[in-house]
């Protein structure tokens, strides 16, 4: 079978599409597949981002790593802890160690703006193994309005197990 | 205690099979995943050999101290014979990704950590360090989100999880960073396919912060009416609003494919039953079937016990089927490998047993059996 969009042989991608309330299957080889922007194996998380990216280019430009006062070097400054580049990262869409985090904080803040609309995690709060105060007090926050959504779902044995990890927390008055 | 390198347990991981929940001929499973990354290591692509083994390690560490995971194997994929490691991913326990090539080195340290009595599992050195999975038959969002918070707890409290105050748990990918939380349903929609509705509903949803993928058989190609319901951000919301949102909107999805199968009894009645009876005399009697194939038809059975056309069939045999005739679960009962054409007819001849067993259904009532018979 052709390649549907080309007609070349052996076609290895199999695109469905809903269009107009119909399915439609396409058969398309690796190049059209890849214009298309189909990636071969995007089964799991995490597939459209590379698509993503390549189509938000523009995120990535210079210019505007200067102006968030990101080092203006075109995509060659690294993290220092595992060495992923810029560029390395808008090539495959994947960080490469919890340290990127921060090396790229200031492009990842735009990045998370307009691929998840935010860029300020608003959900369950980690205490590392030695928390600062405020850390403790963000968590506590965190624990107490769970507590509320149990209590409100009548989940009680949720609701007691919650109890007791605020009592651990809560500074005690002595 | 944890046990290490045993063989893979015969039956572990398909509790979500049971098709125990409301309407189970809807909605299959509700599965949840946290990805969670571990301080002073590479992220799973970038992950050296001494990162992956040392992880794996801590992990080990971790599982045996944590109380949800008494009695769990931790089964690594280096070590298994790769038909056990596919059996694995044909149970939605591990990824393609996790497999990864035949080529033992890059597999150091990948591993599943199953527990033997809960609906949880671990993924090991992905593309995450950890994630954290649970899937439960039917809907069931929120005790599956209380379970899998649990564990997170257990694990965190032992494991120094990377985790930004503005971002929250970091991940390898952006899409996935702030609660790292996947919540996906996955859920049977004939009707609303056959009533060409489909697209609008699944458009309608992509507007509200969610997206669906297909189940997909041996190609890419959506097979078997299956669609997964998943959350599409990861950031800025709390996991329970995410959860609840996404159980509003199953509810709804699974309130139009109420509506549509009723429009197929009002409209279609004769076509629908006719379609249904067909699926069902192919599969009870087929000496040959591709999984692709087999998927359709299963679609059309489930939405004849979902219309009770199809008295005395249960939906649990049919989720049972899907499971076990993919070709590595076919492989395994074979005891050797199988070639496409021979696995075709081992999947044909699985299925038969199954139906066999659940008795002959009857054959001429159902509440669209409004037509008269033909002359006779």
């Amino acid at each position: 079978m052709p390649c549907d969009n080309c007609g070349a042989d052996d076609p290895v991608v199999k695109l469905t599409r809903i269009e107009n309330d119909e399915m439609r299957t396409l058969h398309l080889c690796r190049s059209c597949a890849a214009e298309k922007g189909v990636e071969g194996e995007a089964e799991y998380d995490g597939g459209p981002l590379a698509e993503f990216l390549a189509k938000m280019g523009g995120g990535f430009e210079p210019s505007s790593e200067k102006a968030e006062g990101a080092p203006s070097a075109s995509g060659s400054v690294g993290c220092e802890f595992c060495g992923l580049t810029l560029r390395q990262f808008r090539d495959s869409g994947r960080l490469g160690c919890p340290h990127c985090w921060t090396a790229f904080e200031s492009h990842l803040r735009g990045l998370l703006r307009r691929l998840q609309g935010s860029h300020q995690h608003a959900g369950k709060v980690y205490l590392s193994p030695d928390p600062t105060t405020p850390q403790r007090r963000k968590r506590l926050e965190g624990l107490k309005r769970k507590l509320e959504r149990a209590i409100e779902l009548e989940d009680f044995e949720r609701a007691a197990d919650l109890r007791d990890q605020i009592r651990e927390l809560e500074p005690t008055n002595s | 205690m944890i046990s290490d390198g045993s063989p893979l347990p015969s039956a572990s991981g398909l509790a979500w099979l049971d098709a125990s929940g409301e309407r189970p001929d809807i909605v299959l499973s509700t599965r949840l995943r946290l990805a969670r990354n571990v301080q002073g290591h590479a992220f799973g692509g970038r992950a050296r050999v001494n990162d992956r083994a040392a992880v794996l390690e801590k992990v080990r560490d971790a599982a045996g101290r944590a109380p949800l995971l008494q009695g769990v194997s931790v089964v690594e994929i280096s070590a298994l014979p790769r038909r056990q490691a596919r059996l694995l991913m044909e149970r939605r326990l591990a990824s393609r990704e996790l497999l990864g090539s035949s080529d033992g080195d890059s597999r150091t340290g990948a591993a599943v950590v199953l527990s033997p009595d809960r609906p949880l599992s671990v993924m090991v050195n992905e593309e995450d360090h950890l994630r954290l999975q649970t899937i439960y038959s039917g809907l069931n969002l929120r005790e599956a989100w209380n379970l899998v918070d649990s564990l997170d707890e257990e694990m965190g409290r032992e494991l120094p999880l990377a985790y930004h105050p503005e971002f929250g748990f970091l991940t390898s990918c952006p899409t996935n960073v702030g609660t790292g939380l996947r919540a996906s349903v996955l859920l049977h929609l004939p009707a609303l396919v056959l009533t060409k509705e489909i697209g609008k509903v699944l458009q309608g949803l992509s507007q509200v912060g969610l997206t669906f993928r297909g189940l997909h058989g041996e190609g890419s190609e959506v097979v078997g009416n299956f669609f997964q319901l998943s959350n599409q951000t990861t950031l800025g919301r709390t996991e329970e609003d995410l959860v609840d949102h996404l159980e509003r909107m199953v509810r709804q999805v699974i309130h139009y494919e109420l509506q549509a199968r009723e429009v197929l009894l009002r409209d279609a009645a004769a076509e629908t039953e006719d379609k249904i009876w067909r699926a069902y005399g192919l599969l009870r009697y087929a000496r040959s079937v591709s999984f692709d194939e087999l998927m359709n038809l299963l679609s059309g059975v489930r939405l004849g016990v979902g219309l009770k056309l199809l008295p005395g069939l249960r939906v649990y045999p049919l989720n049972k089927i899907m499971v076990f005739t993919q070709p590595a679960h076919l492989e395994e009962v074979a005891g050797r490998g199988l070639s496409t054409a021979e696995a075709d007819v081992h999947r044909a001849t699985y299925v038969r047993r199954i139906l066999a067993n659940e008795g002959v259904v009857g054959t001429e009532s159902g509440p669209g059996d409004s037509s008269p018979a033909a002359d006779d």
